[in-house]
């Protein structure tokens, strides 16, 4: 069973895109609807969210469950997060602005939703950039320091959604709330762990 | 003298808006029945007679009557886009009447039919353009609001007309959760509403609205932002007072009474500066948004001396 997990977790992140190009394609009857470009924008930046915040859930999954071998689905699923808000940023450049730097680098500037968003896919470009085993095995304990950038990221993800909306905060909210329980959880072990460690005074 | 508020009829009493505005039609339709080609829609969706005017229209190609008619803010349904659509099939728009209070020589509740009677309708190809930097091109049918609100003889008092959707939960999803502070409200001044571009509109390309796109009755004024367009509407008001405004109350900062389309005043979150025309599929460009939607030689009057950076 274990096998079939990777390949299996790797074609279930396709899904997503698969339906989507099958949508821009109209197979069987589908559409993107009347605004294609803005539905390429919503869906995958649902999508890079949610995959970032299931890259969330492996840790205390793994720890929780005391499953290790979960852990070899982390870094998947982190690069599909990844990949998704690529899609999500190039469609934004590209279809939606016209690659217009000028209007790009304004909205970047001027728009704090975007702002945040912008700022959430820098951090998370080093991470994919170090997602391998040699830079793993260079980086040494530095790499878990660094790989800690995925929380602001995905703390800056849930407000860039929330920041949009424009009456009906449920949907956010539910995002918010999923990474507040899965930080929560991490802020909890932190403290645990300090205590335990920490030599009785004198 | 204030006329006194009719008996409401009972729904059984009422004919149906589509039946009354195009008996023809009916028979028509009810003869080609027997023939076996009567579309099984006949009733929901009837053909309007009206004329064109082309003189307040625009030549621009309209968008699809798919693309009207699936892509929609009506949060009343739901905030998906798609959901008006989706969610808006259990809403009866008919029996339908209105009541119409305040400063005026002629007040009470009036149906739909009684509404609309002397009015011939008449087809307005305007532009709309949504505060969430879309637009769209709709052939709307409709009555000169300005027509209408004369006949009630709204008194010196009139300064404001307010507008209020319908409230039914149980017909209306959207409704059952507090997005917005139900039921919806809108508000024009009252040269606003008197100008002879806006309308109150009971169809689209020909044929009474869809529900989607707020059946039976719903303003349209083409220089503003779609959202003071009302739908679904049962009570017009004329007040001294500037009315409450549901977008306004909701964040105050962002959307204001007038809402006066302008490329100039973004909207605090995002650019007003250019638009996307629906319809033009993955590879269209924003096209830049023109000032009062494009109708400034028509509207800008009512607005001489006014900062609308400040009356957004």
């Amino acid at each position: 069973m274990r096998r079939y997990l990777r390949p299996a977790t790797f074609v279930l992140c396709l899904l997503p895109l698969a339906w989507l190009i099958a949508r821009a394609f109209g197979v069987a009857g589908t559409s993107l609807g009347a605004n294609p470009i803005d539905e390429l924008q919503d869906r995958t930046g649902d999508w890079a969210l949610r995959l970032l915040l299931i890259t969330l859930c492996i840790t205390p999954l793994v720890v929780t469950l005391r499953k290790p071998w979960l852990l070899a689905l982390r870094r998947m699923l982190g690069l599909f997060a990844f990949a998704y808000l690529c899609l999500h940023f190039l469609n934004w450049l590209v279809l939606d602005q016209w690659l217009d730097l000028r209007a790009i680098l304004a909205d970047i500037a001027k728009r704090p939703y975007i702002t945040v968003g912008f700022a959430a896919f820098l951090m998370l470009v080093p991470l994919a950039v170090t997602s391998t085993a040699g830079w793993m095995r260079r980086l040494g304990r530095r790499w878990h320091q660094l790989h800690r950038l995925i929380y602001p990221a995905a703390i800056l993800g849930c407000v860039h959604f929330w920041w949009q909306v424009k009456a009906d905060w449920r949907e956010p909210l539910v995002y918010a709330l999923v990474l507040a329980l899965l930080l929560g959880w991490r802020v909890r072990r932190a403290r645990i762990r300090r205590s335990a460690a920490a030599v009785p005074a004198r | 003298m204030r006329r006194t508020p009719q008996h409401t009829p009972r729904a059984s009493e009422i004919t149906p808006l589509d039946v009354y505005l195009d008996r023809r039609r009916l028979l028509a339709g009810l003869a080609g029945g027997l023939l076996g080609l009567a579309a099984p829609t006949t009733l929901r969706a009837s053909q309007l007679r009206f004329t064109k005017n082309a003189r307040l229209s625009t030549r621009e190609a309209p968008n699809s009557f798919d693309d009207i008619t699936t892509y929609n803010n009506f949060y009343e349904f739901g905030t998906d886009k798609d959901d008006p659509a989706r969610l808006g099939g259990s809403f009866r728009p008919t029996p339908w009447s209105v009541a119409i209070a305040g400063e005026a020589e002629v007040t009470g509740k009036f149906t739909l039919e009684d509404i609309l009677k002397p009015h011939p309708l008449e087809e307005r190809i305007y532009r709309l353009r949504c505060v969430e930097a879309w637009s769209m091109v709709i052939p709307w049918i409709g009555i000169p609001l300005g027509d209408l609100l004369k006949r009630f003889r709204p008194t010196s008092r009139a300064k404001y007309v307010a507008f209020k959707t319908v409230m039914r939960p149980s017909e209306m999803p959207g409704q059952r959760y507090p997005v917005l502070d139900w039921p919806y409200l809108e508000g024009l001044r009252i040269d606003e509403a008197m100008h002879p571009l806006t309308i109150l509109a009971v169809g689209l390309y020909g044929q009474t609205l869809p529900n989607q796109n707020g059946a039976p009755l719903r303003l349209v004024v083409p220089w503003k932002y779609g959202f003071k367009s009302i739908k679904s509407i049962v009570e017009i008001r004329f007040t001294e007072r500037q009315p409450p405004t549901s977008w306004n109350i909701s964040a105050p900062g962002e959307y204001g009474f007038y809402a006066n389309v302008n490329p100039e005043v973004d909207h605090p979150r995002w650019s007003q500066a250019k638009e996307r025309r629906i319809g033009g599929g993955v590879f269209s460009a924003r096209q830049p948004t023109l000032m009062f939607n494009g109708y400034a030689d028509q509207v800008a009057g009512l607005y001489r001396g006014m900062d609308l950076s400040r009356n957004y």
